[in-house]
């Protein structure tokens, strides 16, 4: 008590400040902990748990209690300990309610005995603490860090709370970390040692640290964080550079130590911790209502009960025998009998209100996340990685989607990024060579996956005929197809990691630019190639620290290929051997790499690229000579020298950027925060001295690094960045000092006409500049800069501001076209969603042009779409576009209107018609597009977009995405789908469905959210038409019994009836139920439209629902009344037949319901009727005085023996199911529904079948070929180039085929 | 397609498993069963007018003859009825019924004299019947202590709180409960009146009218079955409205106490309000002549049990049974009506059929 009382004070204290200061903890090593500066922050045990042994069944009853369905089974089962009120024995009552809570409560002991388990393993971690009694580090556990602890880690281990890192065994003070299980990037994260402790001698004395450390309270952002060491009035500022996080791995790195600032659930990976995402599904909000109809029905019911009892009360004039006073002699009053049967009939009829619902709609999604995990097409054996349910609760949303909003970068796109083409000082390189290399290796995939790389964009000098007799022609007589695939197979681990395959890692130089870099020692192109391989944040990583990772990582899900690692094998060669040896590398990745033999020299023959591999030095006319001379020397020098280097970029971008640098011999040897390591083609090596990195951010769009040339010592700014970014940062070169600045200035002019090619040609642009800095202006901006990095407020917006002071009077490289393949199938996966009747935007951040390639050649949009394009300026010329179009769409009508729209919007017009008052028009006009693609549009702009359609239109929404940047967006959706990719798992962490390929959302919507949409409302109408059906048994009979809240049917019948009985039959309907195979419903993705409709699940469905149960509970009450009326049969023995038909009704109802039958619906069915009988016959045998006053004993027995009874049941049920049974059959034949058909068809042989869906598919590409008819598109060509319009309303075109 | 797919990734994966480690074999693959991929065989019947088709006809076929079997069985079960509430002034009962109350210590017995126009063979059912008696109300039904009836010494000196205020009467009450104190007390006898006038008194069975369960092992007198019930049964009272203690209801110590068969019979409620208890078996005699003759018959009732206060008649019902118990036309008419109904469906359907059914199979799917 005191200690929570003098917590709580402390944490009081804590929050009272701004800012948390801590001094170390060794002066006051062993004092008590009253006397401990930093006893007010947290420690670093864990837990996570909600209850303790002792508290569990208290705190858990509370929990549960919170719960009103739970509230209302307590409110029931207290009424029943009413005399006056209760219907049955008050002990019975209780079952109900502590069946769920105990069920409830075993689940939550369970999860809570786990979460016991992780952390009593996390806290008792072994971890190094210096004492300073020992004067050493020594080894304690993980829950006894404190903050202001000295703690040090060593290579591999868990970092075991946020540190400050002060010291590492790096000579350049840096630490390598990997937040994989953070954040789930498996690059490393560098982090540095704080300023000032670097230089200090390399064993570090704790003891002689004597600072203040100021930091910020405990957050929950893991890229921010700041503070300063205050030592002698001296502060050193610091960030999250130099903080290593709970959680992570340290690597590359033999130690680092450092104070503890946070611990336990103050550091930054605790408080990321609360993943717990709840969404509410459309069916189930819709579901609420359809309860409350239970609950209006079951208050009228018990009123009419009601007013019915005091009504026959009151037609009594004196008191008839069978009146039983109340224990004193009384009677109630007529009207207080009335108000009392009202409740009795609330406890009576309660199951009315359908509260084993929720429980069974949990198991169902439970089961149906099972079934969409194991399913192996959404597998991918790449990643090794299966479809994530990560909310479990909305699996039935994913068979309602109505617009997907796409991101296109990772996820249209496969985000390997590949070097494609450069301009540098305005001449533009294509490089053919690799362009064909990339052409072959897309072919080559082609044959076996089916993948679709753009073909469209081959480039037209060579063809693949030329280089090789095709794809097939290839396979059959080239090693280098085993090899791709024994690559992979050999890899072992069949993940591939990302930006490592050959088709990313090897650029072949064009051979133009080699051989003008060798006759001239240009410098522009000496500083293009420079920038290229130093202006980013690529870190260099040895093998082995690679190696010992992939070892690590096998059993995790990203696993690691050492394919990957086989970078620069051969580093001492020279510039052209090495380009020569990008050939090869084919095929020496595969075989177990690192020390090759030269005797395998021949296996390196690789005859594929001969003709386009040229080596300056061998001549461009003997490049067969040069192949087998090359591959000698190259495996040579491999052995002597093996230098091995592994990128590890942040970005694919930078990797493909990098790696494109080496293949010109500009290799990065090491990043250090304080210098870069460059090797020339001349094979020197240039050590650049970092003098400031400016980072990237999404406002620049630009990073900057700025380095000290190691023989000039001029201070040097690269900068590289998005044209935009660049070109208005360039010098003033369109002022009137022409003749010096005019070359610069056509430079420009040329380069941006290149970019408009590349952007064209959907390849991704960046630009590099450069520029010398005086020392000077250096001096001054580094004081400006220093402020800035040492702000705690405000410092983003310092830090920007100084950048940007900096990056200007730039001067223009060059560029490069980068490009980012399409992944497999991603065309015929929109087409199939367009065929669903889902709308399909893109939101990307990137050019429109490239956009705008991207959209048409993923048949996004289609050549003969009408497309308009929002690239306005101002806001007046968008609201006069966009009311034009909306009238002239209006004036045309059906026609125009049946024709296919797309839409293209910049994103500076985006925000304009995002406005209120352009908003409703926008979305008017959004509705009557086919397509919709927003280009440069920012995080927040595609949330935006994704909230207001969802707002507006309420409709279903899902937004797909792979980064950070669709983070906002997959937020806002209804259902967000996370594409695990290069770019992190941020997306993943947010989503609700994590796949690995776009192309398996086509499975996961069609197939799987329609199964599951369609499963689990048949499950809940049927759920509710049971209740009703079963309960209405008892209405009907309290005609006969004066109103008086008799039961003919013994309790624990009805408690069985529910939980055993009846129970199964729904929730396996619910999860297994198909009605057509995933073949037809992929094949025909017009039958999701249904569910986009609420078609399973409309109103009228439950009321047609709930009619047909008061018609089978009236057949089933009044056939056996009938049968029985005025013979010698008391109420239980008539109680029987009744349930018993009522079973046989509500069973076969489903089964009528049931769309296809496996052995486990046989099963269940089946059994649930057997199991029905032993129970009542075994219940009914041995209870002989066990349950009064029904004591069924020998009823059942009695009953069965009686031919009547079997009678009866037949009758019943026939008479209850004839109606739903003749309505399924003249519905089937008068109005089949789509489904229907499709199953029809589906029966057909498989060649009946598949000749049927051609046809159908040739009738409506047929339908689709007449412009006015056209929902969907069909063409095949998409190799011609599509006709971009890029002015305002000018592209009305409609080619036609 | 699919499977083509799967092929290949199963290839990959194998070779992958032969290769550098056990990395491979740890696959996250999901496996590849009908199960789980939910590709289990399955009969997916569909609905419509040709497939139901026979189920129709079936059921038609079925139905009427089982309607016309249970049709004739139940016209064949002779029954008569005869009320003897006495709440018509002509009536015999009248007088009874007018005077007698729970309390009235004085015996009032009134004749009717009826005839039986049609012999009655095999054993014939006596049953009283009761009507507007809610014997399901929820609170009499409860009224009851089924342990204490099954002889159990605790709930005979203690009795259930279910009978308040029937429980205790100074004594506990045995049987306690609304039930038991309701019990129907009605002497009746019947009497042959032969064509010469003279009355035949005819033997009535008072014991096989109980279920043998409710007989023989819910009901069980407290200390067994030979103990002296008068001795058992001290400390205890009967109930209010019972003139005589439960150990007294019959002389036959097989027939005594808490299995007593009227007791039985009554204890187990009735279903609906108005209902028939059997009340005594006549047995048939032999083969050549019916159990009841055709004729005139007197029923002598010793008019104990009220029914004025809520509005309820009395009768007595006599009644052959054959194997689906007393006569119910309903259940044969149903079955006829069902099946016919069923059979006009099918032939709507046949012609549904004709007529619309194959025109799906060229018919699309539209969107």
């Amino acid at each position: 008590m005191t200690w929570t009382s003098w917590c709580c004070w402390t944490k009081w204290r804590d929050s009272s400040e701004s800012e948390r200061k801590l001094v170390s903890n060794l002066p006051y090593e062993g004092l008590k902990p009253k006397n401990q500066p930093n006893r007010r922050y947290a420690g670093n045990a864990i837990k996570t748990t909600k209850y303790s042994f002792w508290s569990f069944i208290p705190m858990n009853l509370y929990e549960q209690f919170h719960r009103w369905a739970n509230l209302y089974f307590v409110g029931i089962a207290v009424l029943n300990f009413v005399p006056a009120v209760n219907a049955f024995q008050p002990q019975v009552a209780l079952i109900p309610i502590c069946i769920i809570l105990s069920l409830t409560a075993i689940k939550d002991a369970w999860e809570d005995f786990r979460r016991y388990q992780s952390d009593r393993q996390l806290n008792g971690m072994t971890c190094l603490i210096y004492s300073r009694s020992q004067r050493s580090f020594v080894e304690r556990r993980w829950k006894d860090v404190r903050v202001g602890d000295f703690v040090r880690v060593l290579s591999n281990e868990i970092i075991p709370a946020d540190i400050l890192l002060l010291h590492t065994s790096d000579p350049n003070g840096v630490c390598h970390m990997e937040t994989a299980n953070l954040d789930g990037e498996t690059n490393l994260k560098q982090r540095k040692v704080v300023p000032g402790f670097s230089s200090t001698n390399s064993s570090f004395e704790p003891l002689n640290f004597s600072s203040i450390v100021v930091c910020e309270k405990p957050n929950d952002d893991l890229n921010h964080f700041n503070g300063f060491l205050e030592e002698d009035r001296r502060k050193t500022g610091f960030g999250i550079e130099n903080l290593l996080l709970r959680g992570c791995t340290v690597r590359n790195t033999a130690d680092a130590s450092g104070i503890v600032v946070y611990a336990g659930h103050e550091t930054k990976s605790m408080l990321n911790n609360n993943r717990l995402r709840y969404k509410r599904s459309k069916l189930e909000k819709k579901m609420n209502t359809e309860v409350l109809f239970c609950v209006l029905l079951l208050i009228c019911m018990c009123l009419i009960v009601a007013v019915g009892h005091a009504i026959w009360l009151q037609t009594f004039s004196s008191v008839p025998i069978y009146f039983v006073p109340n224990s004193d002699g009384t009677f109630t009053s007529a009207v207080l009998s009335g108000v009392f049967m009202f409740l009795t009939m609330i406890i009576l009829l309660q199951v009315m209100i359908p509260i084993s619902l929720y429980l069974s709609i949990e198991l169902v999604k439970m089961g149906q996340v099972f079934f969409i995990t194991q399913d192996a097409d959404l597998y991918d054996e790449e990643k090794d990685t299966r479809v994530q349910c990560r909310a479990l609760n909305i699996t039935e949303d994913l068979g309602q989607i109505q617009y997907i909003f796409s991101d296109k970068t990772g996820t249209l796109t496969e985000n390997k990024m590949v070097f494609r083409r450069c301009t540098i000082m305005g001449t533009e390189f294509p490089h053919e060579e690799n362009a064909m290399r990339l052409a072959f290796l897309a072919g080559e995939m082609d044959t076996d996956e089916e993948v679709i790389y753009q073909q469209n964009r081959r480039p037209p000098l060579f063809s693949l005929e030329e280089a090789q007799d095709g794809p097939e022609g290839a396979n059959a007589h080239l090693p280098g197809h085993s090899s791709l695939h024994g690559s992979r197979v050999t890899a072992g681990a069949p993940s591939s990691r990302a930006f490592s395959s050959p088709l990313e890692t090897e650029v072949i130089p064009d051979h133009t630019l080699v051989q003008l870099m060798e006759e001239e020692e240009a410098k522009p192109y000496l500083d293009f190639f420079l920038a290229m391989a130093i202006c980013n944040t690529v870190v260099v990583s040895t093998e082995t620290a690679r190696r010992q990772r992939a070892n690590e990582r096998r059993n995790s899900s990203i696993s690691w290929s050492p394919l990957e690692c086989l970078e620069v094998l051969f580093g001492r060669g020279t510039c052209f051997q090495r380009l020569s040896m990008s050939l090869t590398r084919n095929r020496g990745s595969l075989s177990e790499p690192i020390h090759m033999d030269p005797t395998d020299s021949p296996v390196y023959d690789v005859p594929t690229f001969s003709g386009s591999v040229q080596g300056p030095d061998e001549g461009v006319n003997s490049p067969s000579n040069c192949r087998a001379t090359t591959g000698r020397v190259q495996a040579g020098s491999s052995s002597v020298a093996p230098e091995e280097v592994c990128y590890e970029a942040q970005s694919p971008d930078e990797a493909a950027l990098v790696h494109a640098a080496k293949a010109y011999g500009f290799t990065l040897l090491e990043r250090t925060p304080d210098h870069v390591t460059v090797r020339l083609p001349s094979g020197k090596v240039l050590e650049f001295k970092v003098l400031d990195v400016l980072s990237f951010d999404s406002i620049r769009r630009r990073m900057s690094i700025i380095v000290r040339h190691p023989r000039s010592k001029e201070i040097i700014m690269y900068t590289k960045g998005a044209d935009s970014g660049i070109m208005e940062r360039l010098q003033n070169t369109f002022e009137d000092r022409r003749r010096v600045k005019s070359q610069s200035r056509d430079v420009a002019i040329k380069t941006q006409t290149d970019l408009d090619m590349y952007a064209k040609d959907g390849l991704r642009t960046l630009c590099f500049a450069k520029k010398v800095v005086s020392e000077q202006a250096y001096m001054a901006w580094q004081v400006k800069r220093q402020e800035a990095m040492s702000a705690i407020s405000k410092k983003e917006e310092l830090l920007m501001d100084t950048a940007d002071d900096m990056e200007n009077n730039l001067t223009l490289l060059g560029a490069t076209g980068i490009e980012d393949r399409l992944q497999e199938n991603v065309p015929e996966t929109i087409q199939a969603l367009r065929e669903a009747g889902i709308q399909v935007w893109v939101l990307t951040g990137d050019k429109l042009e490239t956009a705008v390639n991207i959209a048409y050649s993923c048949k996004l949009l289609d050549q003969r779409d009408l497309v308009f394009t929002f690239n306005m300026e101002n806001k007046g010329a968008c609201k006069t576009m966009l009311n034009g179009i909306l009238q002239e769409l209006l004036r045309n009508g059906s026609l125009e209107s049946e024709a296919s729209i797309g839409l293209v919007i910049d994103g500076r017009s985006l925000s304009m018609l995002l406005d209120d008052d352009l908003q409703m028009q926008f979305v008017q006009l959004c509705t009557r597009c086919r397509s919709v693609l927003c280009c440069r549009a920012t995080p927040l702009q595609k949330s935006r977009v994704v909230t207001l359609l969802r707002r507006r239109l309420k409709v279903m929404t899902l937004a797909i995405g792979d980064g950070a940047n669709d983070v906002n967006m997959i937020q806002a959706a209804d259902v967000g789908v996370g594409i695990s990719g290069q770019e992190g798992m941020q997306a993943v962490m947010a989503s609700d469905f994590a796949i690995s390929r776009f192309k398996h959302l086509k499975k996961l919507l069609l197939v799987h959210g329609h199964w599951c949409y369609t499963r689990l409302a048949n499950m809940i109408i049927y759920f509710f038409y049971k209740n009703v059906a079963y309960v209405n048994l008892l209405f009907w009979y309290q005609f006969f019994c004066g109103f008086s809240g008799t039961a003919m049917i013994d309790y624990w019948f009805m408690i069985f009836f529910n939980l055993i009985f009846t129970s199964s039959p729904p929730i396996m309907f619910g999860i297994m139920d198909r009605e057509v195979s995933a073949y037809m419903l992929l094949q025909l993705p017009e039958l999701y439209k249904r569910g986009q409709h609420a078609g399973g699940y409309r109103r009228s469905t439950f009321w047609i629902a709930i009619l047909d149960a008061f018609y089978q509970s009236l057949v089933c009450f009044f056939v056996p009344y009938w049968t029985y009326a005025g013979s010698d049969i008391d109420i239980f023995t008539l109680g029987i037949p009744m349930n018993t038909v009522s079973l046989f009704t509500i069973i076969l109802h489903l089964a009528i319901e049931i769309k296809s039958w496996t052995v486990v619906h046989w099963v269940i069915m089946v059994g649930s009727v057997i199991v029905y009988f032993v129970v009542s016959l075994v219940f009914s045998a041995l209870c002989v005085s066990c349950n009064p006053p029904s004591d069924p004993y020998w009823l059942v027995q009695e009953q069965v023996a009686d031919p009547m009874f079997y009678l009866v049941c037949i009758l019943t049920t026939v008479v209850a199911l004839l109606p739903r049974y003749t309505l399924h059959a003249l519905r089937g034949t008068l109005v089949p529904s789509d489904h229907l058909k499709a199953r029809q068809k589906d029966q057909l042989p498989p060649h009946h079948r598949d000749r049927w869906l051609r046809e159908y598919r040739s009738l409506k590409e047929l339908c689709a070929s007449f412009p006015s008819m056209s929902s969907s598109t069909v063409p095949q060509d998409t190799t011609q180039s599509p006709s971009t319009p890029t002015a305002p309303l000018s592209s009305s075109t409609r080619v036609q085929n | 397609m699919a499977s083509g797919y799967n092929a290949k990734e199963e290839d990959g994966h194998r070779a992958g498993a032969a290769g550098p480690g056990e990395s491979a074999s740890r696959s996250r693959k999901p496996d590849n069963t009908a199960f789980k991929q939910q590709r289990l065989p399955a009969w997916q019947p569909i609905l419509t007018a040709g497939t139901v088709l026979p189920a129709f006809f079936i059921i038609g076929l079925i139905f009427i003859p089982i309607g016309i079997g249970l049709y004739v069985t139940s016209n064949n079960i002779r029954e008569f009825e005869i009320d003897y509430t006495g709440t018509d002034p002509s009536s015999p009962c009248y007088n009874c019924s007018q005077t007698y109350s729970w309390n009235s210590t004085t015996l009032c017995t009134c004749t009717l004299t009826f005839s039986l126009n049609q012999p009655f063979e095999g054993n014939v059912f006596m049953y009283y019947g009761l009507s507007n008696f809610y014997q399901n109300h929820r609170r009499y039904v409860k009224s009851r202590d089924d342990s204490q009836l099954n002889g159990d010494l605790s709930s005979l000196k203690s009795p259930s709180k279910e009978c308040e205020p029937y429980h205790t009467n100074e004594k506990p009450i045995a049987p306690c409960g609304a039930i038991a104190n309701s019990m129907f007390n009605d002497t009746l006898e019947l009497f042959y009146i032969d064509p010469n006038e003279t009355r035949t008194p005819i033997p009535l069975m008072k014991k096989g009218i109980a279920w043998w369960t409710d007989k023989h092992v819910k009901f069980r007198n407290p200390g067994g079955s030979n103990a002296n019930l008068t001795a058992v049964f001290q400390g205890t009272t009967k109930p209010v409205n019972w003139r005589k203690p439960v150990y007294e209801l019959d002389s036959d110590p097989e027939n005594n106490g808490f299995i007593n068969e009227d007791l039985i019979v009554w204890m187990r409620t009735a279903a609906l309000p108005t209902f028939r208890k059997l009340y005594r078996i006549i047995q048939k005699k032999n083969n050549m002549t019916p159990t009841l003759p055709r004729g005139n018959y007197t029923l002598e009732v010793t008019y104990n049990y009220p029914v004025h206060s809520f509005e309820g008649r009395k009768r007595m019902i006599l009644s052959t049974i054959s194997w689906m118990g007393g006569k119910n036309p309903f259940l044969g008419i149903a079955y006829m009506t069902v099946g016919s109904i069923c059979f006009v469906l099918g032939v709507v359907l046949l012609f549904i059929h004709h007529k619309y059914g194959n025109r799906n199979n060229s018919s699309d799917i539209p969107s």
